[in-house]
């Protein structure tokens, strides 16, 4: 047995390795969880586009707020719903710099909607990564301004009514509208194609960056299975037949 | 607004001018290098954004200027700034202030150096556009959630509006920790003569690599990835952060206390007051030493950190302090902190964006440590 895996560990055998802008430390999500997903494929970009030493995240505050353990870059961490704000001056200030931000839906649609909306109507040159699960993951599972109608939580727990709890807010539609953004996305990361997709948007948002075109928002749909009560299957099946009705996939705007 | 000067004949000399406390600190952040204002209106502090906007320094030194949407957003401009290694600024008035806290608190965790200077206007609320020092509290105890310090300099002069941006900077720098200008209204709209200093240059991206390795900067092969964070979920490891953060502020305490002595070799009776009422306060001990009665005018400079052993080695001679401020009496309690009950302490201040007059803290000195007790 030991025969076979030696050989099989063999360098000339390898078929299939992590890019090494992702680290090895273990990540702290909950498997089946999509942040492990987005990390990779925007770890991959960065490799591919040969732009580690030259890129600069910044981290919300959420089940994220610990991305800067996993992908090997310099990091800010963003006081909640801030991002954006340090990412105008950071591009600003480093024009050389590719900047990005990664941010929750509860950091991006809720607390940071002012700076959200003013980075983007300016059109600062940076990429915002928007993982939208409809939920607030790391506080356990409370409502968010993405939950969906009738959609449970623990602060709607017989689901989001929007007589009482307002409406689900639809926050790259209304980015989209914005002079400043250059390309608006919405994918998800549920199926092999999915992935891809997320990828090639992430990536283009990257160059978009690069040709100085204006803000770059990619949102992805994301499931949070510990915070919704399913299996990992059974989020991504919820998700993909209450989620994408009210959030369609698809580019919104590509200037 | 005012007349500026148009880049065309921009000279970047050292020159004598006259102007507002206001455009003085605009005028200094550009000639002393530095990378970056974000600001937000408010009165009565807009000449500074207004200056800037005027004298475009995007266009000589390199230096950014934005509009903010609100003071939340311009603070956490300067953690994304000051966060790359940069020499950033705002500033404000009181309650623009009060809204930048979270990120001041954040910027202190993450000992992260920048200038915030205040404006400040009588409050509480939305308060007053006149005058006040009622933000003494605020400025020097932290201001936001947490254990920190602001490292708090007050001028007292249209020159010292100007001279101190740079000292805040090289003291934000230093100790890698927020640094406030802290004035006040009258100081930022009158005007005065004032020098200010020829042109520096900022900052090259290589020199920042070099002189602040902590810096986001682009991580090179070689070296560890740098993280800009006040996050650390293991008690011990955040308790050792802590730790560290209070010897840089002992440090600092010990120093860095800078202060003006005027006539206290022989005085019975001592005027502490900083800023505006430090100019007053002056004119009041004229007025009292006229009057045959021996007062001495003690001004901190810094009031974070405070002039703790300057007051502790009059209190031998004293038979009485009057703590003069714009405010209810805020500085006041770390005059009585510091001498330890040794002299007895008063108070005096008009507030809410009344300014007193040299006789009213001459009549309040004879009444409350003299006559009227």
């Amino acid at each position: 047995m030991d025969t076979v895996i030696n050989e099989i560990k063999k360098p000339e055998n390898l078929v299939f390795g992590k890019t090494k802008v992702l680290t090895d430390t273990v990540m702290h999500y909950c498997p089946g969880c999509s942040h492990g997903v987005v990390h990779r494929v925007l770890s991959e970009v960065i490799e591919e586009m040969d732009i580690q030493d030259q890129t600069i995240g910044v981290a919300p505050v959420g089940c994220s707020v610990f991305i800067y353990n996993y992908i090997d870059i310099d990091w800010q961490e963003a006081a909640h719903g801030r991002a954006p704000a340090l990412a105008t001056a950071m591009k600003r200030l480093r024009p050389d710099r590719y900047i990005f931000t990664y941010q929750g839906d509860g950091d991006l649609a809720a607390i940071g909607t002012a700076e959200t909306i003013h980075a983007c109507n300016r059109g600062e040159n940076i990429v915002i990564i928007f993982i939208n699960n409809g939920i607030y993951g790391m506080t356990g599972g409370q409502m968010a301004p993405t939950t969906i109608e009738g959609m449970k939580s623990s602060t709607c727990p017989f689901g989001r009514e929007p007589a009482h709890d307002g409406n689900p807010l639809k926050m790259t539609e209304l980015l989209a509208q914005l002079p400043g953004t250059a390309y608006v996305t919405r994918q998800a990361v549920h199926t092999a194609g999915a992935v891809r997709k997320t990828k090639r948007a992430i990536r283009k948002a990257f160059e978009k960056q690069r040709d100085k075109k204006g803000t770059s928002v990619v949102e992805v749909v994301s499931n949070c299975n510990s915070g919704w009560k399913m299996t990992p299957v059974e989020a991504n099946r919820w998700m993909a037949e209450n989620m994408f009705p009210f959030y369609p996939l698809g580019d919104l705007k590509d200037v | 607004m005012a007349k500026f000067r148009t880049k065309k004949s921009y000279k970047p000399m050292s020159e004598l001018r006259l102007m507002k406390g206001n455009e003085a600190i605009a005028e200094a952040a550009i000639r002393c290098g530095a990378d970056g204002y974000f600001g937000y209106p408010i009165t009565p502090q807009s000449e500074v954004l207004e200056t800037l906007m005027t004298l475009q320094p995007w266009k000589t030194t390199g230096m950014v200027v934005l509009q903010a949407e609100s003071e939340v957003a311009t603070i956490n401009m300067l953690y994304g700034g000051a966060g790359c290694g940069k020499r950033v600024m705002t500033s404000s008035s009181s309650p623009g202030i009060s809204l930048m806290q979270e990120g001041l608190s954040y910027m202190a965790g993450a000992e992260l150096p920048c200038l915030v200077v205040n404006v400040v206007r009588g409050g509480p609320g939305l308060g007053t556009i006149q005058p006040a020092q009622s933000d003494y509290f605020q400025a020097v105890k932290g201001g936001g959630h947490g254990d920190y310090k602001l490292i708090v300099l007050a001028p007292s002069s249209v020159q010292e509006m100007a001279d101190f941006v740079e000292l805040a900077f090289d003291l934000a720098f230093k100790y890698r920790n927020p640094a406030m200008i802290l004035s006040d209204g009258m100081i930022g709209q009158m005007m005065e003569k004032v020098e200010l200093k020829p042109q520096k240059r900022r900052w090259t991206n290589e020199e920042i690599e070099e002189m602040h390795p902590w810096a986001t900067t682009g991580k090179k092969e070689g070296r560890k990835r740098n993280i800009i964070t006040s996050v650390e979920l293991d008690s011990e490891k955040h308790e050792a952060a802590n730790l560290r953060i209070q010897a840089k502020y002992k440090e600092i305490r010990e120093k860095e206390v800078r202060y003006e002595a005027v006539d206290t070799d022989d005085a019975e009776y001592l005027l502490v007051a900083y800023g505006s009422s430090a100019r007053i306060s002056l004119a009041a001990k004229e007025m009292l030493r006229a009057k045959g009665l021996k007062v001495g005018l003690l001004r901190p400079i810094t009031l974070f950190p405070f002039p703790v052993k300057p007051l502790q080695d009059l209190t031998g001679q004293l038979k009485g302090i009057l703590s003069v401020e714009m405010s209810s009496g805020q500085m006041v309690e770390d005059i009585r902190l510091a001498v330890e009950g040794k002299v007895s302490v008063e108070h005096f201040g008009r507030y809410g964006g009344m300014i007193h007059s040299p006789e009213e803290v001459a009549n309040a000195l004879e009444q409350k440590l003299i006559g009227g007790k």
